[in-house]
């Protein structure tokens, strides 16, 4: 049978302190490019207007720039997309002089500076989406409502399935992953749009399936080797699941691959974020997660019976919160 | 949950057929609008599994009251008006399942799947079409303001035209001498198609030069055998007179009772576009709200496009009185405040029944007002707040592209689980494809609509779907490695591995809601298929498989190794 990190017992909570520093010298860096550069927000959440023409013949990116600056639509960004002569023109700015929340007037003002520098007829718009500042703002808000209500939600569930001192530390470790990833995106110039969003929560939820998994081995662990130090328990739980963690990654980057080649460019960013959720993921369950729970149990100690902790005392205080299984 | 064999295999039978039932091709009934412009019902068959916008093609539009003209003082009673009556002209515009809904306290979301004429479509959703007929002003109401105008103009500082032009159109148009000043003019009666602004060097003499007459030099009567109260500008200084003509200071000029409409579109007098303006009476004698019923039709005389309309019993008794009375006035008749085709002279009563001529334009704009009039008019104004469209073959691409990545997905998780777990991984494998087929199964049965976003989400699910089975799979090793039977050890990998997997599935659903919650179209299809996926993967992850281990551990109860 071929098994990979099997009976593996590596001290990952030994080096914890390397860890941290790791994690510290990728993540300062990323929040300060961060906090200088700022995230490169998708209209959806500033406002503006997009279009995506597919033009017959190749098109003169500077024509095309002094055309949209004649209707005063200055600083639009063109971006090739995909194909050669598929083209993606973003105007944050509404044209002057109109209602900014009236998306119709910057739409126009784009279409009409194609018409005089393609030619009517010469190209088509594939996709249009034109939103008003007001939208976009409230969709931002609501965009990072969600990501930080999920928090609370998750929390909850935890303390109320595991308890609180898990459910703290595997916030903290998300906390840790969300922090990674907008860094990330921000690092790469990844456009944050509803999709990308979407990809942080997800990554959230598959990197909290993997604490938990871990958390789930400790809870189990602890009632069985009663008389092992917190340290050592954690360290067993991280290694036992290793082999599924291995395998589980590799299913999921190897579809993540196969979206990032062949799904296309609307995609593509989803699939990145993802990309590298899978990676900080793994890296906080094991690094973060389970280091920041021994150290909530050394400061709180637990009422469980827990390794070392609970050595000097009556094993029998052990509340049994083991869940009754369905199968 | 220890039943039998026999009786899982069943439930599992059920779920799968259940699930290809949901997924089996279906007849449906399309409501379309035919070359011929009528209704007709046709029928296709197809997969019942909604596309999403982005995936099919469509558009998405939300829209707000735009008060800037016209102000609400209801706007909640507005709002819902509104909706009532964009749910009848979607209805009419013959789209297959549109949407049309009210999305917090002060928008309305409209979507039309497949359309391929976004222009139209916003058209018929952003048409007010407020129908109301008045009588056009004979007492030269407008020359007589003129000049006050011009001279509460020139208080305000706001002098002759500096573009030259403008003025110097109305000269070619009216092809008159160019040596008087436009100020002597200004009260000219209508007839006499004398010039209009400035000297022939207009680009000096307009620059601030000319003494007054800015609007004097514009407008200009419509000349002989004109309608009376009509009066023409240049198609280019449209837009200046316009804003001009809005000065509140300018527009208290006019007497009390007459008020300015444009014409709808500009027409050509000689060489020059030309844009017709209207004075007419401020009270109308009849509105679109008598109306019961519009129809496009051609005319059978210049076989151009007209709508037919019929007005209630009411609309029609009042029509009748004040045609009527004006037996020989001009009647024009307006659509959203600008006035369509040249007003007709009354010849005499007319009753519920009359017509809108529509000159050089198409039987499907004519379609698409006698839609709009039927349909009713908007209180106030719409304004499109947000609007996403997507090419119907942007769409197909994107399906395209989708289950490519799907496929290879797919193929690369079937062989990291046979390559693994050999036999084992072999059983994941049909686990899998119930997998997928309960969560498309789930998604059609439960209406939901597949977006971009969730198919990538459903991609996505492939690999981590098979996260159950790797647990279950690594317990079952280690309790194998532990020394124990294998019966045993597949029942402790089982029971064992059931917390890991209820916790986390659970706390995905979590977050997977909040992504629901807040989402918009796309980001939400995302969000249902995650859920249905995890769903399903529970499904086959605890009961598929551990029936397909009973049936492997009965057909061979003396096995002391497993292929895993």
């Amino acid at each position: 049978m071929l098994r990979l990190f099997g009976n593996a017992h590596y001290d990952f909570i030994g080096v914890r302190r390397f860890a941290y520093g790791v994690t510290a010298a990728l993540l300062l860096p990323g929040l300060l490019f961060l906090l200088i550069k700022g995230l490169n927000y998708s209209i959806e959440f500033t406002g503006g207007t997009l279009l995506q023409v597919q033009s017959q013949k190749p098109v003169n990116v500077g024509d095309l720039r002094s055309g949209l600056d004649r209707e005063g639509l200055h600083g639009a960004e063109i971006q090739n997309f995909g194909a050669q002569n598929e083209y993606v023109i973003r105007a944050r700015v509404a044209k002057p002089g109109g209602d900014a929340n009236d998306t119709q007037a910057t739409a126009e003002a784009v279409r009409s500076a194609l018409d005089k520098v393609l030619g009517a007829g010469n190209y088509t718009v594939v996709r249009t989406e034109a939103v008003g500042p007001k939208v976009g703002g409230e969709l931002r808000q609501k965009a990072f409502l969600a990501i930080f209500l999920s928090f609370f939600a998750v929390l909850a569930y935890l303390a109320y399935r595991f308890e609180w001192r898990f459910g703290l530390a595997a916030v903290i470790a998300t906390a840790h992953d969300i922090l990674a990833t907008i860094a990330f995106i921000g690092v790469l110039r990844l456009e944050v749009s509803l999709t990308v969003v979407a990809a942080v929560l997800s990554m959230v939820g598959y990197s909290l399936n993997d604490t938990i998994i871990i958390f789930d081995r400790v809870r189990e662990n602890l009632h069985r080797y009663k008389h092992d130090s917190f340290e050592q328990i954690l360290n067993r739980s991280i290694n036992e699941t290793l082999p599924r963690s291995v395998l589980t990654h590799g299913t999921t980057l190897a579809t993540l691959l196969a979206l990032t080649v062949f799904g296309g460019e609307v995609i593509r960013p989803f699939a990145l974020v993802m990309f590298f959720g899978v990676f900080t993921g793994t890296f906080s369950s094991i690094y973060i997660a389970a280091p920041v729970l021994m150290a909530i149990e050394k400061r709180w100690p637990g009422p469980a019976a827990r390794g070392h902790l609970a050595q000097k005392k009556a094993p029998a205080a052990a509340p049994s919160r083991k869940p009754q299984t369905v199968s | 949950m220890f039943l039998s064999i026999r009786s899982r295999l069943l439930i599992i039978a059920l779920l799968a057929v259940a699930s290809v039932y949901f997924l089996f091709p279906r007849n449906v009934t399309l409501r379309e609008r035919g070359a011929n412009g009528v209704m007709r019902d046709t029928v296709v068959t197809r997969v019942p599994l909604k596309r999403g916008l982005d995936l099919q093609g469509g558009m998405h539009l939300a829209l707000e009251l735009d008060q800037s003209k016209q102000v609400s003082s209801d706007p909640k009673r507005d709002l819902e008006l509104a909706l009532t009556v964009l749910r009848k002209r979607i209805d009419e515009f013959g789209v297959e399942e549109p949407l049309v809904q009210k999305v917090g306290d002060d928008r309305i979301v409209v979507e039309l799947a497949g359309i391929t004429d976004p222009a139209r479509a916003k058209a018929i959703v952003q048409r007010s079409a407020f129908l109301e007929f008045r009588i056009t002003n004979e007492t030269g109401a407008l020359e007589k303001a003129l000049p006050a105008m011009d001279r509460t103009l020139r208080t305000l500082g706001i002098k002759g035209e500096a573009q030259p032009e403008k003025p110097s159109a109305v000269q070619q148009l009216l092809g008159g001498d160019t040596t008087r000043p436009a100020e002597a003019d200004s009260t000219r009666p209508a007839g006499k198609t004398k010039p209009a602004a400035g000297k022939d060097t207009a680009a000096t003499a307009d620059t601030g030069a000319v003494p007054g007459g800015v609007l004097s030099g514009l407008i200009q009567p419509a000349g002989a055998g004109g309608v009376p109260g009509e009066y023409m500008v240049p198609e280019t200084a449209f837009p200046r007179v316009d804003s001009l003509l809005s000065i509140r200071a300018v527009a208290r000029q006019l007497p009390r009772g007459v008020v300015l409409r444009w014409s709808a579109a500009p027409t050509s007098v000689g060489v020059q576009p030309v844009r017709f303006l209207y004075a007419l009476d401020d009270q109308s004698i009849v509105t679109g709200r008598n109306l019961v019923d519009a129809q496009a039709q051609l005319d059978p005389l210049t076989s151009g496009p007209i709508v037919t309309f019929e007005l209630d019993r009411a609309g029609g008794r009042k029509f009748g009185e004040e045609t009527g009375k004006h037996v020989g006035d001009y009647m024009a008749i307006l659509l959203d405040g600008r006035v369509q085709g040249r007003p007709p002279v009354i010849q005499s009563r007319i009753g519920r029944n009359g017509q809108i001529t529509l000159a050089g334009r198409g039987l499907q704009e004519a379609q698409d007002l006698a839609l709009t009039l039927k349909a009713g008019a908007l209180p106030i104004p719409l304004k499109i707040v947000e609007e996403r469209q997507v090419g119907a073959s942007l769409g197909s691409d994107s399906i395209r592209q989708g289950i490519t990545a799907g496929i290879v997905g797919t193929a690369l998780v079937i062989l990291i689980m046979i390559g693994y777990y050999r036999l084992s991984g072999v059983l994941a494998v049909a686990a899998l494809a119930l997998y997928l087929l309960f969560t498309l199964g789930g998604l059609s049965m439960i209406d939901a609509t597949l977006t971009l976003p969730g198919l990538a989400g459903i991609v996505l699910s492939i690999g981590i779907a098979v996260d159950a089975n790797v647990l279950i799979f690594e317990r079952i090793r280690e309790e194998l490695l532990h020394g124990k039977t294998v019966r045993l050890s597949v029942d402790e990998g089982f029971k064992h591995a059931m917390n890991a997997i209820i916790d986390s599935n659970v706390s995905t659903v979590l977050t997977a809601l909040f992504l629901f919650q807040f989402g918009t179209g796309p980001v939400k299809g995302f969000a249902v298929t995650l859920i249905m996926g995890i769903i399903a993967s529970m499904i086959t992850a605890i009961f598929v498989t551990r029936t397909l281990f009973m049936i492997w551990l009965q057909r061979r109860p003396a096995l002391s190794t497993l292929s895993i």
